[in-house]
């Protein structure tokens, strides 16, 4: 990996250009399935942000210590900490997201971003970067998880934040809220993220041609 | 999965301290956070439990936990409940109402957890309340979503036996009109209720257990 | 007796398959659901030690809450985790050791399996259900299985489509997504299995 210049960078790396999930499609399980409503898509993503910080920071703090041959399983045990604190923190603060989202909390420990960034940014960078490379993924994964929830809440159940925003008259899709929609708006919003990349690009080369001509 | 190739290999064991530190760390840092939040979720749980106990009596006020031993109830003081656990509702002049009865079964995916009231004099059920499910968002959770479903278990007769009909067909004391969509949640929940009378009904009394004479000397 | 507990057996099982196919409605194990399964052989391979990983998973998941978690129920997560990546460890030596060939048909996908959200998903579920012990193995075939079944079948499907001409722009994931949606939709019929 290539070192670039500055934290701040780090973080906005995770936002756009390598969204965790709509570039390297990673984080899938807790994506799709909790992603029926808005509200369920938040209080996931703030909980992988919660996780994901915490265990980047406690990693690269830590590892000069950790030997190689068990970094995995180390990072798993401080994943799973972490996890385990917000699920309890969950059920004593906020009793009915905890219902809503039941067992798919204790599901982030396996979610494949966070034990990824551990192993590819944090266990290598000193802990400035890693915070706020963790901060920049998770807030990109937040974003991904509130995009595919807005839609399928608005198609599914005509609300958003359990907001009624069509009136009785609309018959929701209710094919949306349920597993099929997850996956077919997922893909909708990927190839709608690939159209707009391919864009850019097409866009950068006309510039390029353009100056070209000019000079 | 290969580690970089390492000049000097770290001994067994300070690969097995590390790992007994990391989990000794872990482990405190877990107990710790248990330990602060058990008695806010214990008090979430059982006022959640409260609520929907005085949601499935009428006019319920007060409320005991009851437990089922030697044949015969008892008030139990002791915390938490099992499966010989069921609970007492209690009207203002503190007169015994009726029992509301957990009970828990598998819906289309995963256990469903009811509470329902049931008053024994009527022998009828006289309200319900979805505790645990994780029915199909949209369709399966209509069960406590949609109110008219609910208000079917508002005066239901348990004789002979609950029965679950296509909507719109309910025309018997002891019927319960379907949701459209999500036949196998109705039947489920139907089917969650009998098995709780098919425990407890022959062996509850007709009028629970009269609370003690002086109030607050319990 | 016997006859309910054989049904109850009989439900958990084609309800762990089919109608709650852990992939296709509980969008457990996604990553290698979308990443591998592009050969339909490799998918069968990938599904078989999955399967076995879930089913030693499920006993130890069993035990685990029977006489340990009672007395400890915050330690429930990080046990379970443990218990995962050590049988993965322990499978990943056992296959090096017995089929060097099949070691390098799975390379890298064999220590994924400790991050494979099915596998700590079965343990979850299980517990949350209580099943006794051998419930908890009929759920993990059923699981495996299931798992297994959705691999096969995206695999068959990449491998059709290999040579039709797909617009560039919806090739990969978005196209597998589809591809998934339309399988899961096409699960959802087994629905029906249950509604008499």
């Amino acid at each position: 990996m290539a070192t670039p210049s500055s934290p701040y960078e780090e973080m906005m790396k995770g936002l756009w250009r390598d969204n965790p999930v709509f570039v390297q499609v990673l984080g899938m399980c807790p994506m799709l399935a909790v992603t029926n409503t808005a509200v369920n898509a938040l209080a996931m993503g703030l909980a992988t942000l919660f996780v994901l910080v915490g265990s980047s920071f406690l990693v690269s703090v830590m590892r000069s210590l950790i030997p190689k041959q068990v970094r995995i399983s180390s990072y798993i045990i401080i994943i799973a900490t972490f996890v385990t604190i917000i699920d309890y923190s969950l059920l004593a603060v906020f009793p009915k997201i905890h219902k809503e989202l039941g067992a798919f909390i204790p599901l982030i420990t396996a979610n494949c971003l966070i034990l990824g960034r551990q192993e590819a940014f944090a266990s290598r960078n000193s802990v400035g970067y890693a915070v706020m490379d963790a901060i920049g993924m998770s807030v990109g994964f937040l974003f991904a998880l509130l995009a595919l929830g807005s839609v399928r809440e608005i198609l599914g159940e005509g609300a958003l934040f359990g907001f009624n925003l069509f009136g009785p008259n609309f018959e929701p899709w209710i094919i949306m809220i349920l597993p099929p929609g997850g996956f077919l708006t997922l893909g909708l919003i990927l190839l709608f993220f690939n159209w707009i990349t391919e864009k850019r690009k097409q866009a950068q080369i006309e510039y390029q041609l353009a100056e070209e001509r000019a000079s | 999965m290969s580690a970089p190739v390492e000049i000097k290999e770290p001994s067994s064991f300070r690969l097995a301290s590390t790992l007994a530190i990391a989990g000794l760390i872990s482990g405190v840092a877990i107990v710790a956070v248990y330990e602060a939040t058990l008695p806010t979720i214990t008090h979430n749980k059982a006022e959640e439990l409260k609520a929907a106990v005085f949601k499935v009596l009428p006019e319920v006020t007060e409320m005991r936990k009851y437990q089922y031993e030697n044949n015969s109830l008892r008030f139990r003081t002791e915390e938490g409940s099992d499966d010989q656990t069921l609970y007492g509702g209690y009207s203002q002049q503190g007169a015994f109402v009726g029992y509301a009865i957990p009970s828990a079964g598998p819906g289309f995916q995963d256990t469903i957890g009811i509470l329902y009231g049931y008053i024994p004099e009527q022998r009828k059920v006289v309200g319900m309340e979805i505790l645990e499910s994780r029915e199909t968002p949209g369709l399966g959770d209509k069960i406590y979503k949609d109110l008219y479903f609910v208000s079917n278990f508002e005066n239901l007769s348990i004789d002979p036996e609950i029965m679950v009909v296509k909507k719109g067909l309910r025309d018997e004391p002891h019927e319960v009109d379907a949701i459209t969509g999500a036949t196998i949640s109705s039947k489920a929940v139907v089917r969650i209720i009998n098995e709780g009378n098919q425990r407890w009904i022959h062996k509850i009394p007709t009028h629970g257990i009269p609370l003690p004479e002086q109030k607050g000397a319990e | 007796m016997t006859d309910a507990a054989l049904q109850n057996f009989l439900w958990i099982f084609i309800s762990a398959l089919l109608v709650n196919n852990f992939v296709l409605a509980y969008f457990l194990g996604l990553c290698p659901f979308l990443g591998v399964s592009g050969k339909l052989e490799t998918s069968v391979r990938l599904g078989g030690a999955t399967t076995f990983v879930l089913i030693i998973t499920a006993i130890c998941a069993w035990a685990l809450n029977t006489y340990i978690l009672p007395h400890a129920p915050y330690l429930r997560l990080i046990s379970f985790i443990v218990v995962i990546a050590s049988t993965v460890q322990f499978i990943e030596m056992l296959i090096k050791k017995l089929s060097p060939s099949l070691f390098r048909s799975l390379g890298i996908f064999l220590p994924l399996i400790t991050t494979n959200c099915a596998i700590l998903g079965l343990a979850i579920f299980a517990t949350n259900r209580e099943y006794g012990l051998l419930e908890s193995f009929i759920y993990a075939l059923g699981a495996g299985g299931g798992f297994t079944l959705a691999l096969v079948l995206m695999a068959g499907i990449r491998e059709e489509t290999e040579l039709t001409d797909v617009p560039t722009l919806i090739q990969g994931t978005a196209f597998n997504l589809i591809i998934a949606g339309i399988l899961s939709m096409a699960f959802m019929g087994f629905a029906g299995l249950f509604s008499s």
